[in-house]
């Protein structure tokens, strides 16, 4: 391995293979891929349905038909991919960053000018959940279910009830139903469901009650789930019996790095602060994918990890703007994230702020500078599980930009 | 063949007192009804080495705590054995609180923990910027320090073990009859005699007396515990462990690190009948986290990594519950709370002396002269971890770094684990930020057919 890079890129999915194959093809002579699992291609590995890759490869993928592409491509652009390689330190230097791996043989460093975290996401876990109950074994999130349908053929029940509605929990019904298990239902604290209604006719089809409003309320069991207790939109209690949960959405970035490396995190995102060039709060360390907000599409990801790319290699080459003149972005009520939170300069980098609602509304999402001169608006009507795009608006005077909802603007 | 100790449960006290009596040169068989040692009350504690500097004047509690203090900073460098020396202050936050400092000082000399100190609100932040100005005044006990709650007993099993001891897990006492010579103890895994019972049977201390001796001496009320463990980023927040002005009933929610890297709150004190279920509210658990931001305002927003519930075995009166019945050749170790994992070498030692005066003249068991003392695994984060060393296979478990040549280790291990659980407290794997969402299905293949209580069950799907 070089021990001195132009570019390291931690993490091997969407986002980090494609920004480290747009950073080869933009002539960056030294780049270094590093992933900690035995194989690169990130979470789509274990999505064994499609649609994967119709934007960046003309045609419909799997997840693992996908990743496979994503990976055989960067060995083609040269991508020395590490694999089995966990970033263990951070040591910020004059020229770079000094980066502290543990690999199969043992420790190693390299020094590279810029880092790029592309560390992704994971589903909020039951601790996370602050989740009642038994501690017994078999609640497991979607990753787990998809990883042991993948490595073991073996799921850890049979019956499982399914917590979530999101787009994943509806993948989480076809992991567990190709493997031979029958989910007993489907919950949700949310009063409708997340993903898109026609989706939910094939848990109907199969005959699994899908319960929203509904939280668990108990988790019984010793050594294996045998029943939850679940409370429903008018307070009544209901037991069913099962013998596992799958917990599953609630995605949240995977910032232990950006933690580790010292950088700002943003409480909304749970991901690190960064600007519209992707540049967190230290100057050399970059970040692309889904480690910026809970969560996007596979191709989304690699459309972010190019994008980035490309602000990475105008740093190495002329310098990016200033990071001391940044326009923050604050997030009204009514808005879970924005990101970026810091808009360095308009010009060039992401062309929108990536936003979420709390709740479903319909009027104006405006943008105000701190004497509340509007900067820009949008009209919208819109669900939390929808993302909403505001074309980057400069920034007023005390660089703030103020995100509100407004029934008129 | 009779043996001459049987210890019921394999908790911190049973796995400590098997060593000393190994240790003598006793036989000794070790019944445990869950799959592993460690699998009831044991599992769950605050991980604080105690100097008892607030125990009760004059009480074998106060006794075996400091003697298990002593005994553990003698051994633990030979058995590999973490230390974290954070200290500890007792914060008082408000004028009440602050008025009984003086009392808890005072207790703590009278304790012969005599270098304690007392803080005012500048010398404790001074000491720990991140705490909230609202910390009036503190007591400081230097030498409160953080253990790994889970692998000295490991080692102790692994000594007592080699030294001829005998384990039998998924063994749960039903009965037994005493002949005048020797105990029958019948079990679910079959009848075995021995000269000596010792009952440390934890949370069923009482049961097991009642079915054994016909009558219960005590009797259980098992308290409850629910901890919030903190992400890693919290750990660097908070160095000392910061305590509570303790009330009559319970030491009080404590915040402090864990050797493994983390910042833990916890536990409440919650009166329950059942002696099996431990579990969480959530509500409880949100009340943790505020009481922890209130303490370290940073910790707003700190993700969660861990919640888990434990009970521990209170009894109906404070004192730890010990009990000898010279004529049916009988010693229980009961009613041992939170303090037992600072205590359980000290009550070890003081089961052996308990036995000595029982049976009136010295067992003519030889002392095992050079006691083989194999190190086990590091886990503390405060010294190094497989990780940083060549040739650990891969990286398995992400969050909390678990090698694959360290699971690989424990399972093939002088005393491998009997569930995931155990699995999880050897290693680690699995008890990080994502809880097994990368590594869990991974876990699973590396220990099949090796536990007691399989990952995946025999009719799971396929």
């Amino acid at each position: 391995m070089s021990a001195h890079l132009d570019v390291a890129v931690i993490g091997g999915g969407p986002a980090g293979l494609s920004a480290a194959i747009e950073l080869k093809r933009q002539g960056i002579a030294r780049v270094g891929l590093f992933e900690r699992e035995s194989e690169a291609g990130g979470i789509p590995r274990h999505c064994a349905h499609p649609p994967f890759g119709l934007r960046e490869f003309g045609r419909l993928l799997t997840g693992p038909g996908y990743a496979r592409r994503l990976v055989a491509l960067a060995r083609t652009e040269d991508v020395e991919i590490h694999c089995n390689n966990s970033i263990v330190g951070f040591e910020y230097q004059n020229s770079g960053v000094k980066l502290l791996i543990t690999t199969p043989a043992g420790l190693a460093h390299i020094t590279a000018r810029r880092v790029l975290l592309a560390t992704g996401t994971r589903e909020t876990t039951r601790a996370g959940r602050l989740l009642p109950g038994e501690r017994p074994l078999g609640v497991i999130n979607t990753g787990a279910l998809q990883a042991y349908a993948h490595m073991e053929r073996r799921l850890p029940f049979e019956r499982p009830v399914i917590v979530g509605t999101e787009l994943v929990s509806l993948s989480a019904i076809l992991t567990c139903r190709s493997m031979g298990a029958y989910p007993v239902a489907m919950i949700g604290e949310e009063a409708e469901v997340l993903a898109r209604k026609p989706l939910f006719l094939y848990p109907r089809l199969l005959g699994l009650p899908v319960l929203t409003g509904t939280r668990i309320v108990d988790i019984e069991g010793n050594p294996r789930v045998s029943a939850v207790t679940v409370e429903g939109p008018d307070g009544s209690h209901r037991r069913i019996a099962c013998d596992g949960i799958v917990l599953s959405g609630r995605f949240t970035p995977e910032s232990s790095l950006a933690r580790l490396a010292g950088l700002g995190i943003d409480p909304k995102t749970g991901g690190p602060i960064i600007d519209n060039f992707g540049r967190t709060t230290h100057p050399c360390i970059f970040a692309a994918g889904n480690l910026l907000r809970p969560v996007e599409t596979a191709g989304w990801c690699y459309r972010e990890g190019r994008l980035i790319a490309r602000q990475i290699l105008r740093d190495l080459q002329e310098g990016l703007p200033d990071a001391s003149q940044l326009g923050e972005i604050q997030v009204g009520e009514g808005i879970r994230y924005a990101a970026p939170q810091r808009v360095a300069s308009p010009s060039g980098g992401m062309d929108c702020l990536q936003l979420r609602l709390e709740r479903p509304f319909d009027g104006w999402l405006t943008a105000r500078d701190a004497t509340g001169r509007l900067l820009a608006r949008e009209k919208i009507r819109s669900r939390p599980e929808r993302r909403i795009l505001l074309p980057l608006p400069a920034s007023g005077p005390e660089n703030l930009i103020r995100l509100s909802l407004e029934d008129r603007a | 063949m009779t043996a001459d100790i049987l210890i019921i449960g394999a908790g911190v006290v049973g796995c400590a007192t098997a060593r000393r009596f190994a240790l003598e040169g006793a036989s000794v068989i070790l019944v445990e009804k869950g799959a592993d040692i460690l699998s009831g009350a044991s599992k769950a504690n605050s991980a604080i080495l105690h100097t008892g500097f607030d125990a009760p004047p004059g009480s074998t509690e106060l006794a075996c705590m400091q003697a298990g203090y002593a005994e553990y900073l003698d051994i633990r460098e030979r058995f590999n054995l973490a230390l974290v020396e954070t200290g500890a202050m007792v914060v008082a936050w408000n004028e009440a609180e602050e008025a009984q400092l003086d009392a808890i000082e005072a207790q703590a000399r009278e304790n012969r923990v005599s270098d304690v100190s007392r803080l005012d609100r500048a010398a404790i932040l001074a000491r720990e910027p991140n705490l909230s100005p609202a910390a009036r005044a503190a007591l400081l006990v230097p030498r409160e320090h953080v253990i790994d709650p889970w692998s000295p007993f490991l080692a102790y099993m692994i000594q007592a073990k080699a030294l001829g001891a005998r384990f039998l897990f998924q063994t749960e006492v039903t009965g037994g009859q005493f002949d005048g010579e020797a105990w029958s103890v019948e079990t679910t895994n079959g009848i075995f005699r021995a000269r000596t019972v010792i009952n440390c049977a934890g949370l069923f201390g009482d049961i097991v007396e009642q079915a054994l001796l016909g009558e219960a001496h005590f009797s259980i009320h098992p308290r409850k515990g629910q901890f919030v463990v903190f992400d890693k980023a919290a750990a660097a927040l908070v160095k000392t462990i910061i305590l509570p002005v303790p009330n009559e009933r319970t030491k009080g929610v404590v915040l402090c690190q864990t050797a493994f890297g983390n910042l833990l709150v916890g536990p409440t004190a919650e009166e329950q009948e059942d002696r099996l279920r431990a579990t969480t509210a959530s509500d409880t658990l949100k009340a943790l986290i505020d009481k922890a931001v209130t303490m370290v305002p940073a910790l707003e927003h700190m993700p969660v990594t861990a919640t888990y519930a434990g009970l521990r075995p209170a009894s109906d009166k404070k004192p730890y519950r010990i009990r000898v019945e010279p004529d049916r050749n009988w010693i229980t170790l009961g009613g041992i709370r939170s303090t037992g994992l600072t205590a359980s070498l000290g009550l070890a030692a003081h089961a052996l002396e308990l036995y000595r005066a029982m049976v009136g003249a010295k067992p003519d068991w030889r002392p095992v002269a050079d006691p083989l003392e194999s190190p086990v695994p590091n886990l503390a984060e405060n010294r190094p971890r497989d990780w940083s060393k060549p040739d650990h296979g891969a990286i398995v478990c992400h969050c909390e770094l678990v090698t694959e040549r360290e699971i690989r280790e424990a399972l093939e291990g002088p005393l491998p684990p009997g569930d995931y659980g155990g699995l999880r407290r050897r290693t680690r794997c699995g008890m990080g930020r994502c809880q097994g969402f990368h590594c869990q299905a991974r876990v699973a293949a590396m220990s099949e057919g090796r536990l007691r209580v399989p990952m995946v069950p025999e009719g799971g799907a396929a």
